[in-house]
């Protein structure tokens, strides 16, 4: 005979506010098989936690209902006093009478009726619970992190330095990222390139760290400590067991005009190239839709005639290698917003026009102009130029509405560098505020404003045209009565907005995590799990998740590295016990399992496999559905389809949905 | 498809050249356009200037009116009108109190579901499919559109595809063949409804789009909106006086540009009732070959 505990919480004023919980109390304890119900402010606090415990002692209850919030709140809380009280933790039934009902409903006595009912299922279900027992998965000490920009690097080396395997892909040619293209970060003025490049030759040499670049993840299967990961490794078309990275190839390609993407298209590569002279790995790839060998039907070929190492293979094809990690880091970052998206600032019409990224390329010594600031239509210097923030950043007719961040920060840095470079200079800001909340940060902009002199204008730019050679910034001076000002600049930097990785949402897919509408993936909790995703084993690092500047990268980078250790630190995972079985029956049956198979083709985890049942002499007596409760996400797709019922779902079983049904329907 | 066709003030007076060549071009191409019986003022900029509920009553009749006369569609072709019954319906369909209060003050129904074409969405969707057998012109020069501000703005409402540089009139001046220029001043503001009170700030701000145009070889200019029009042909004297030059470039309804393409008369057009001459505009045009 079940004897049923119902504690009713208050959750202060949460539920008791809208609903009568006296009474929810005080009619639960009428319901058959209910031994005990009582009411409480705060079921979740260590004295409501000990009226449980003593409760299912005193009363000798054989499973309880707790009614108070979602069971994705405080369901683990509850069983673990329930397993206290020496009770099987699954005999432990939350009543969502918070999000569910007191949250969404005024104070009525319909309210409060529902909140009964609601009670009234879970002590139906909770009849029909049998004991369950967490399920033990191993874990494969291996992390995998995608993409090796600066918090790609930075998760990999915390992993790899705690002792554990890292295995690093990167789609590019070489590691480095957006931060290899920086010319000095704020707000040190440190240059980029020298803190970064370390960082990249360590992750190259790591012992414990392998580096696949020019690669990218094909497929992902499994679950938390036992992911199983494709990787394409792209046709590089060079040996780079034999290339020693010695150049002759690069400096011999006649195919010598294709945009250079290091330089954001203001120079120029070869066909075979390393992407800059610090990448890693330092040895060059084709790239084949602009090599000549491979568009002109094998005409050229002089790559392979200078290489002294023998190293250039025309006929390597794309390869793929199956790993399996136990944890995957998303480090993919961002992308700039491109041309098309600002008519009205004629970018990519006007070739003086430019976005943040190609700024940083003038300014930064390894550039197309080697450090010196000089516009790309004429390689003059500008006397004049004009940083816009917010290009298209919290702009609603845009389509973006959120702060891309770190524009504020670069172009005080921008306006600087170029102050720094051109004294007599004159450099403009058009601002809509100015957002520099870091350490040093404010400070960096006030040194812009009053030691450099770059002139901040708080207002938004409606038009830049040209116009006898000069790039017209038409505005408006919020802080000067709205007054309009018309600019003549000779070069305009738009600092454009920050948007996910324009390959963000097929990863996601891959990977089975969550994104919002702008492609940014998702974490589990804004506040409080800002690292992990809902897919259990999945961590976010950098500007994949939301636009982030270097500090908050690594930050975060490191975070979601003690995170991968933290899993990687026993042999073994406990897995909640939520999973599909298949039945088992007396012989001669064995089970009432036909051997369909239709649960297999609808499973989408693929956790179906089948079963040899066999006599003692090893004759096959039936072949039978089995689950693999390491893969079995606990969906029921597979209980839906079973036509004779042989497969239930262990904690929600077809006995204890019908169970909740008819409690509701016999009110 | 029955169209329904709301004329508003402008067209029946200060523009009725825009009115007589957009019935022309239809009637050239076989498409008749139905009046809304018994329509009223849009409210123009007047009445949303006062009274809110009065600035939505006058378009929810007139949108009542047109659902009565069972139309689902109207062109608009005053800028102005366009956005205030625009506007109107966009506000009545997402709030159900407003639209139950706008109902009680006209005495009608309305489920504002009728769809409303300014202009060039009704060039391109019922003229474009059969013009081309009817251009027998090409323009022959360079054109500057101008779109002016009522429909660039508000998002929500906005009839063009690129609030910041739309194109829809550029297309349909290329298929007048017309070139059109590439110019800043497209959608700036023209002075609109200072015409009488401020004509000072017309001079100066239509002073400025007709510079722009002028410096960058524009041999006409394209509009779609009576104020528009108004102010940058009518106010010329004020503009040239304001500029210190003679800039004569004529302005053109879009609808003129079309007709002309499509060989209708000059005079049928009304392109004898502006004040800058238009001769130049149609000594441009050359016989199509055949």
């Amino acid at each position: 005979m079940a004897r049923i505990g119902v504690f009713i919480c208050h959750c202060g004023e949460n539920i008791s506010a809208t609903v009568d919980v006296a009474k929810v109390a005080e009619k639960a304890g009428k319901l058959s098989g209910v031994a005990f119900s009582v009411d409480y402010k705060y079921m979740c606090s260590d004295p409501g936690q000990t009226l449980i415990i003593e409760a299912i002692k005193e009363h000798k209850l054989t499973g309880i209902v707790v009614a108070a919030c979602s069971p994705r709140m405080h369901e683990g809380t509850f069983r673990k006093a329930a397993e206290k009280a020496g009770i099987n933790p699954y005999f432990c039934e939350m009543a969502n009478i918070r999000e569910h009902v007191s949250w969404v409903h005024p104070k009525s006595d319909a309210t409060t009726q529902k909140a009964l009912d609601i009670v009234r299922t879970m002590v139906a279900k909770v009849k029909k619970n049998a004991a369950l027992f967490p399920i033990k998965v191993p874990v494969t000490k291996t992390a995998l992190v995608i993409g090796g920009g600066i918090a790609g690097i930075q998760a990999a080396l915390d992993i790899a330095n705690a002792g554990h395997q890292v295995i690093m892909v990167e789609k590019k040619p070489s590691i480095g990222g957006h931060m290899s293209q920086l010319s000095e970060t704020f707000p040190t003025l440190d240059c980029s390139q020298c803190i970064l490049t370390p960082r990249m030759v360590e992750v190259a040499q790591h012992p414990n760290i392998t580096l696949h670049t020019y690669a990218e993840v094909e497929s992902v299967s499994g679950f938390v400590g036992n992911f199983d990961v494709k990787i394409k490794m792209k046709a590089k078309s060079v040996d780079y067991k034999k290339c020693t990275g010695c150049g002759a190839c690069w400096q011999k390609c006649p195919s010598k005009k294709i945009p250079d993407e290091f330089n954001e298209g203001m120079g120029f590569r070869t066909a075979i190239y390393s992407p800059f002279p610090q990448a890693v790995p330092n040895k060059p790839v084709i790239d084949r839709p602009n090599c000549t060998y491979f568009t002109k039907g094998g005409k050229c070929g002089l790559c392979k005639k200078v290489c002294p190492a023998d190293a250039i293979n025309y006929d390597a094809v794309d390869e793929f290698i199956d790993v399996k990690v136990g944890a995957i880091i998303t480090a993919t970052g961002f992308d700039l917003k491109h041309a098309d998206f600002f008519p009205e600032y004629g970018y990519g019409k006007f070739k003086d026009v430019i976005d943040g990224m190609q700024f940083e390329r003038l300014a930064s010594a390894s550039g197309p102009t080697a450090g010196e600031i000089r516009r790309p239509s004429d390689g003059k210097i500008p006397e004049k130029i004009v940083f816009v923030a917010c290009a298209g950043s919290r702009d609603k007719a845009k389509g973006i509405e959120y702060c891309s961040k770190i524009c504020c920060m670069y172009t005080a840095k921008h306006a600087m560098l170029y102050k720094h470079k051109n004294h007599e200079g004159k450099a403009y800001v058009f601002y809509m505020d100015i957002r520099a909340a870091g350490k040093d940060y404010d400070e960096f902009v006030r040194r812009a404003i009053e030691e450099d002199e770059v002139q901040y204008i708080r207002g938004r730019v409606s038009r830049i045209y040209e116009k006898n050679g000069k790039l017209i910034v038409k505005g408006v001076d919020t802080l000067m009565n709205s007054e309009p000002v018309n600019i003549e600049a000779d070069m305009v930097v738009l600092a454009t907005a920050v948007v996910a990785n324009i390959e963000a949402e097929s990863l996601a897919q891959k990977l089975h995590i969550s994104y919002n509408k702008h492609k940014f993936f998702a974490e589990a909790h804004p506040k409080l799990k800002p690292v992990e995703t809902n897919t259990a084993g999945i961590m976010l690092a950098g500007a994949c998740q939301s636009a982030k500047d270097i500090p908050e990268s690594v930050s975060q980078a490191s975070a979601s590295a003690s995170k991968v250790v933290g899993l990687f630190s026993s042999n073994e995972l406990t897995r909640e016990p939520i999973v599909a079985v298949v039945n088992r029956q007396a012989p001669p049956n064995f089970t009432s399992c036909t051997g369909c198979l239709l649960c297999q083709e609808v499973c989408p985890y693929h956790a179906i496999e089948t079963e040899d049942i066999k006599d003692r002499g090893g004759n096959l007596i039936k072949r039978a559905a089995r689950v693999n409760a390491g893969l079995c996400q606990g969906c029921g797709t597979c209980v839906a389809m079973c036509r004779n019922k042989s497969i239930d779902l262990q904690g929600f079983s077809n006995d204890q949905m019908l169970s909740e049904v008819m409690a509701l329907l016999n009110s | 498809m029955r169209i329904g066709y709301y004329p508003g003030c402008s067209l029946e007076g200060s523009s009725k050249e825009y009115n007589d060549s957009l019935f022309a071009v239809a009637e050239k191409c076989g498409v008749t356009l139905e009046v809304i019986k018994d329509w009223s003022c849009c409210g123009a900029s007047a009445a949303h200037n006062l009274n809110h509920d009065l600035a939505l009553a006058l378009p929810a009749r007139t949108l009542a009116l047109a659902e009565k006369q069972g139309l689902e569609e109207i062109v608009v072709p005053c800028a102005a009108c366009y956005s205030r019954i625009a506007g109107t319906k966009n506000e009545i369909s997402r709030n159900v109190a407003v639209k139950a209060k706008i109902e009680g003050f006209i005495d009608l129904k309305l489920s504002a579901d009728v769809r409303i074409l300014t202009v060039f969405e009704f060039l391109q969707k019922y003229i474009f499919p059969t013009v081309d057998q009817h251009i027998v012109n090409k323009l022959n020069q360079k054109a500057a559109c101008y779109y002016g501000c009522l429909y660039t703005r508000p998002k929500e409402i906005a009839a063009v595809e690129q609030i910041e540089n739309p194109m829809e009139m550029d297309e349909v001046i290329a298929k007048a063949g017309a070139t059109p220029i590439e110019w800043a001043f497209k959608t700036e503001c023209c002075g609109a409804g200072l015409s009488v009170s401020r004509t000072d700030i017309v001079a100066k701000l239509s002073g400025k789009i007709i510079e722009d145009a002028a410096d960058r070889g524009a041999e006409s200019i394209v509009v779609a909106c009576p104020m528009c029009h108004m102010n940058l042909d009518m106010r010329r004297p004020e503009i040239k006086k304001q500029l210190k030059k003679d800039i004569n470039i004529p302005v053109l309804f879009i609808t003129q540009a079309l007709g002309l393409s499509m060989g209708i008369p000059a005079d049928k057009l009304g392109l004898n009732k502006h004040y800058v001459p238009t001769d130049k505009v149609v000594n441009c045009i050359v016989k199509m070959e055949a």
